[in-house]
């Protein structure tokens, strides 16, 4: 069953369109990521779902039942916000049955959905307190328990996470993961962090202008992005895109970067002959570019470069080399050590490679 | 070094001092004559100490006095402005509050008009007003009213609180009131249970603005009203009609203070309110 369909969603602003026909369809139980950076229409596109916004054009239907003119109330929907929007004047424990009392549900019921949630979350010795009182993780913790005790057919989650600090994130991207693997809820989230998407979708929408660019689970949106937008927007640092040209040799095809006249076999594009002796733009991940003696399946290919920069994090080694003339990005091991300027070896991981038109910027697959 | 500072903190002082008594001339005034008897008065000059303190003045001003004929003192005209003031002064901050609430947060086409001809009237002057209102007054058989004085104060007055909550709600962050509309709570819900109680601050400000002012007002107490129904404000003018005969400064003085008190003790007790209200947003 889907829980969500969206279907040729637009959103103008005067004749400045924001939403160029969206259409998405999230099946029940999912944890649909919408990624983009600002700007690119994915708040808006919540609030039109969440009924808060109105689409100028287009369709949504939730569980089935289309919401064309039914109000956010009436949705069966439940939200949370960036800024937690916990209502100042009230505690916990009215924040949380709030929704409930304005639909008349019975006392008694409300107080066991309250202790539910409030155990579920450990908020317990917090339903008395005000949001002024809590900690940002708190806010964050009862904003998501006032969604919980509605158990509507769909949560939406509008950058609940942008608001704590570094760690606090990762802790509570790990707790909100946990929830939904145990209540398995039909979630919609909207985050401009694409390690949150990758962490937590089931699947993630990449929103670009006004349009979904990809709508894949996150090994194919990671591995086969559908364009150069997503390519250099998912990944931290994100995929090498350079120029190259498709040769054929022995042993089968091969891209060419360069003055070096590098040669990296292709294996893992099927369409890559259609470009035969045509420029094309080459991705590579950072990750596939290792220290030498790093053993990739396949053997890998050798090649020697020289290093511009690097930047220790502790867990590994981001290198600034150059490949055929062009900088890329390498992850090597940490203990490593890559002087500026000198030259070094490098095991290139060529079976991930991706190809993409340079037209179109869309994947070779 | 530290001397010249010095000199400058006494200077700033010293002049501080200087304008507040220069300002508090007039009151000191009246607070000395409302405490003289009329001979003390007529012997002694307008300004000067009183020879003996008489409080007699008070409660003769408040229930005995003679103003035009009636010899019931102020205390009449003192409720009258009561009666006028309190209903005026709630239902125009509650109407203020409404409209501040939707044209923040309930954004509609057209909302910055229909906000700027309601502030329009905080700029027309009374005199202008006055022709409108008897005709209104006068068709509706409110001429010489307190029910028709406090008519009057609370359209005059919706401008102002309507720029007041409105300038104070729209600090309130639009994801609060997309969180209740979810949550399932309408206008009037959102308003009571969310927006309210959130308001206090914008709300005493309001008050204390609609109450001083409406009590303060003459203009439309003397053109609208006559006799016993007038609010305190016009009965003053009345009171000081008889200044031409045998001059009662004593009396008149006592008048001034009493009518003047709740207006004086409403912004001792929410003078700090007013300021801080003024200056706060609705959420921290």
């Amino acid at each position: 069953m889907s829980a969500l369909r969206i279907r040729d969603v637009w959103k103008r602003y005067g004749a400045l369109p924001v939403l160029k026909g969206i259409d998405l369809a999230i099946d029940s139980g999912e944890f649909a990521i919408l990624v983009g950076p600002s700007g690119c229409g994915k708040s808006t596109l919540l609030n039109i779902i969440a009924g808060l916004d109105t689409a100028s054009q287009g369709s949504i239907e939730i569980g089935d039942r289309p919401m064309n003119g039914v109000a956010a109330k009436d949705r069966n929907i439940a939200m949370v916000f960036q800024s937690y929007a916990l209502y100042p004047s009230m505690t916990v424990r009215q924040n949380m049955t709030f929704g409930m009392e304005c639909r008349r549900v019975p006392k008694r019921q409300q107080v066991e959905a309250l202790t539910r949630v409030a155990k579920l979350l450990q908020i317990e010795a917090l339903l008395d307190r005000k949001p002024s009182q809590l900690s940002g993780g708190q806010r964050q913790r009862v904003a998501m328990g006032r969604a919980l005790v509605r158990d509507p057919l769909l949560f939406l989650f509008d950058e609940p996470l942008s608001n704590l600090d570094a760690k606090l994130r990762v802790e509570m991207r790990m707790e909100i993961k946990r929830l939904h693997q145990r209540i398995g809820s039909t979630i919609v989230y909207v985050t401009h962090d694409q390690i949150e998407a990758m962490t937590l979708a089931t699947r993630i929408a990449v929103m670009h202008l006004g349009e979904v660019q990809q709508f894949a689970d996150p090994d194919t949106v990671y591995n086969k992005p559908a364009n150069l937008f997503v390519a250099r927007f998912m990944g931290a640092p994100p995929m090498n895109t350079l120029p190259a040209r498709v040769v054929a040799a022995s042993g089968g095809l091969f891209a060419m970067i360069g003055a070096d006249e590098i040669r990296l076999p292709l294996q893992g594009t099927t369409q890559a002959g259609d470009y035969l002796d045509r420029e094309v733009v080459l991705g590579i991940r950072p990750e596939c570019i290792a220290e030498h003696n790093r053993r990739f399946e396949d053997g890998g290919l050798l090649v020697e470069a020289p290093v511009e920069m690097t930047e220790p994090t502790g867990a590994e080694t981001i290198v600034l080399l150059r490949l055929g003339g062009h900088e890329v990005l390498g992850r090597v091991a940490p203990d490593i050590r890559l002087k500026p300027g000198e030259r070094a070896r490098f095991a290139l991981d060529t079976r991930k490679i991706c190809l993409f038109d340079p037209a179109t910027e869309r994947l070779i697959g | 070094m530290p001397d010249s500072r010095l000199l400058s903190r006494l200077a700033i002082h010293a002049t501080l001092i200087a304008f507040a008594a220069f300002w508090l001339v007039p009151l000191l005034v009246v607070v000395l004559n409302s405490l003289r008897s009329t001979e003390d008065i007529a012997h002694g000059g307008v300004i000067n100490l009183p020879h003996q303190l008489v409080w007699s003045n008070f409660s003769q001003t408040w229930s005995s006095y003679c103003i035009a004929q009636h010899c019931t003192g102020i205390q009449p005209y003192f409720w009258n402005s009561m009666r006028m003031v309190i209903p005026a002064t709630l239902i125009s901050t509650l109407f203020g509050a409404l409209n501040g609430y939707s044209l923040s947060l309930w954004r509609f086409r057209g909302d910055r008009f229909v906000f700027g001809i309601m502030t329009l009237g905080v700029f027309l002057p009374e005199q202008m007003r006055l022709v409108p209102w008897v005709i209104v007054l006068r068709d509706l058989g409110l001429f010489n009213t307190i029910s028709g004085l406090v008519m009057i104060h609370i359209v005059q007055g919706i401008s102002f609180t309507t720029l007041f909550c409105r300038n104070y709600y729209v600090s309130i962050p639009p994801d609060l009131l997309k969180a209740a509309r979810i949550d399932g709570a309408g206008f009037f819900r959102i308003f009571w249970r969310i927006v309210l109680p959130l308001s206090p601050p914008i709300l005493i400000v309001t008050v204390i603005w609609q109450f001083t002012g409406i009590w303060n007002e003459y203009l439309y107490g003397v053109t609208f009203s006559s006799g016993e129904n007038q609010p305190i404000t016009a009965a003053l003018i009345a009171l000081s009609a008889r200044l031409s005969d045998a001059p009662q400064y004593g009396e008149q003085s006592a008048a001034v203070l009493l009518a003047a008190a709740p207006t004086l003790l409403v912004y001792l007790f929410g003078g700090r309110y007013f300021v801080r209200g003024l200056t706060a947003g609705a959420v921290k």
